[in-house]
């Protein structure tokens, strides 16, 4: 397995998931997304049926990869903020860490200003939390880990199951 | 990068359809789309010129299934083939677990297939990857094109490492699960040398 690998465990996972389910209390938000880099979803709240949330997580990780490249392009190290002002609904899009982005999605019932304020304050619990998992996964790489990964018996005859042969 | 999520049993992996441009990436991925069961499937994400090239990316999330108790996920994506896309290529291969390069058997398209394998060794290189060691397989499409050149030459030119070769008529599905297969079987093989 490569050392990139994200896992999340039960506890870390309950964690994200009280800080952006209280952001989106506290910025009356209609929904918010906690999604990693390379486009996967990690944690999700508020009115989560209402948006593909796959699609989302996939084009939002192209879009700040998209901006990061502009950044680069112009000097810059990144542009940690992104915001898109639509007729009713407003997307605000903030980087958290090294491997996460934070997508909040609002409309009149809220204001930019009010969801800058919230996503600043979580921003900073998600990254203490992203900062442990990184720890933790380090630590695993250790040769004298005691973790024992699911997936070190998986044979030829699982990969053909799903492929439903 | 595989992302394992323990609490709620998923694992996520991210595969590239790398080639040059017209070798029918995103003719691969269409095909999966509108073989899978609409269940299983999530929605094709293109974004695409005004004549159907790709501009960014195509996306396709795949439900597979579960092994060891864990649903397993796959996310699909092409990578612009024109040239002058490179700077986004470059983008779509960040954090991914496995490639499958779409050779184009056509002869005349031989230059650009191995300027596009140099181009993904670069590419993967800048991500923090190894092109001789990231789970690859490598598909020859357009094996119905009367001028494809023969399956020796395609794999003295094109085959650098013992990688999993496919023979593929893409707009026909020939070919298609079983390029994804041998992927997947890579991938998921890696997770078990953790």
């Amino acid at each position: 397995m490569s050392k990139l690998d994200l896992m999340l465990f039960e506890e870390e996972y309950k964690l994200l998931q009280e800080i952006i389910g209280r952001l989106s209390k506290d910025a009356s938000a209609k929904v918010v997304f906690l999604v990693d880099k390379n486009g996967q979803q990690i944690a999700a709240a508020g009115d989560v049926k209402s948006i593909d949330a796959t699609s989302l997580a996939s084009l939002t990780a192209g879009n700040v990869a998209a901006t990061d490249g502009l950044a680069k392009l112009i000097g810059e190290k990144e542009f940690s903020l992104l915001f898109h002002e639509g007729e009713k609904d407003n997307l605000h899009i903030s980087i958290v860490g090294k491997r996460g982005i934070l997508v909040v999605i609002f409309d009149q019932n809220s204001s930019l200003a009010l969801v800058r304020l919230r996503v600043k304050k979580a921003s900073k619990e998600l990254q203490e939390i992203f900062d442990q998992v990184e720890l933790r996964a380090q630590k695993e790489l250790d040769p004298g880990s005691r973790f024992e990964s699911p997936f070190s018996e998986i044979t030829d005859e699982d990969i053909d199951r799903l492929f439903g042969d | 990068m595989t992302f394992i999520n323990y609490a709620s049993r998923e694992i996520n992996c991210k595969i590239v359809y790398y080639g040059p441009g017209l070798c029918g990436k995103t003719t691969n991925i269409q095909w999966i789309y509108e073989q899978a069961n609409p269940e299983k499937r999530g929605k094709l994400v293109s974004l695409a010129t005004e004549t159907d090239r790709t501009l960014f990316f195509d996306f396709l999330p795949l439900d597979m299934g579960t092994i060891k108790g864990f649903k397993v996920r796959f996310h699909l994506y092409t990578v612009p083939g024109q040239v002058f896309y490179d700077a986004s290529r470059k983008l779509i291969l960040r954090g991914c677990d496995g490639i499958i390069f779409v050779a184009d058997s056509q002869r005349a398209r031989m230059e650009a297939n191995i300027e596009s394998i140099a181009n993904l060794a670069t590419n993967l290189r800048e991500n923090g990857f190894d092109i001789r060691t990231i789970p690859y397989v490598l598909q020859f499409n357009k094996r119905d094109m009367p001028s494809a050149a023969s399956l020796p030459d395609l794999e003295r030119l094109l085959r650098f490492r013992n990688e999993p070769m496919v023979e593929a008529v893409a707009n026909k599905g020939i070919g298609v699960i079983d390029t994804l297969k041998a992927a997947a079987r890579q991938i998921l093989m890696e997770l078990q040398r953790a």
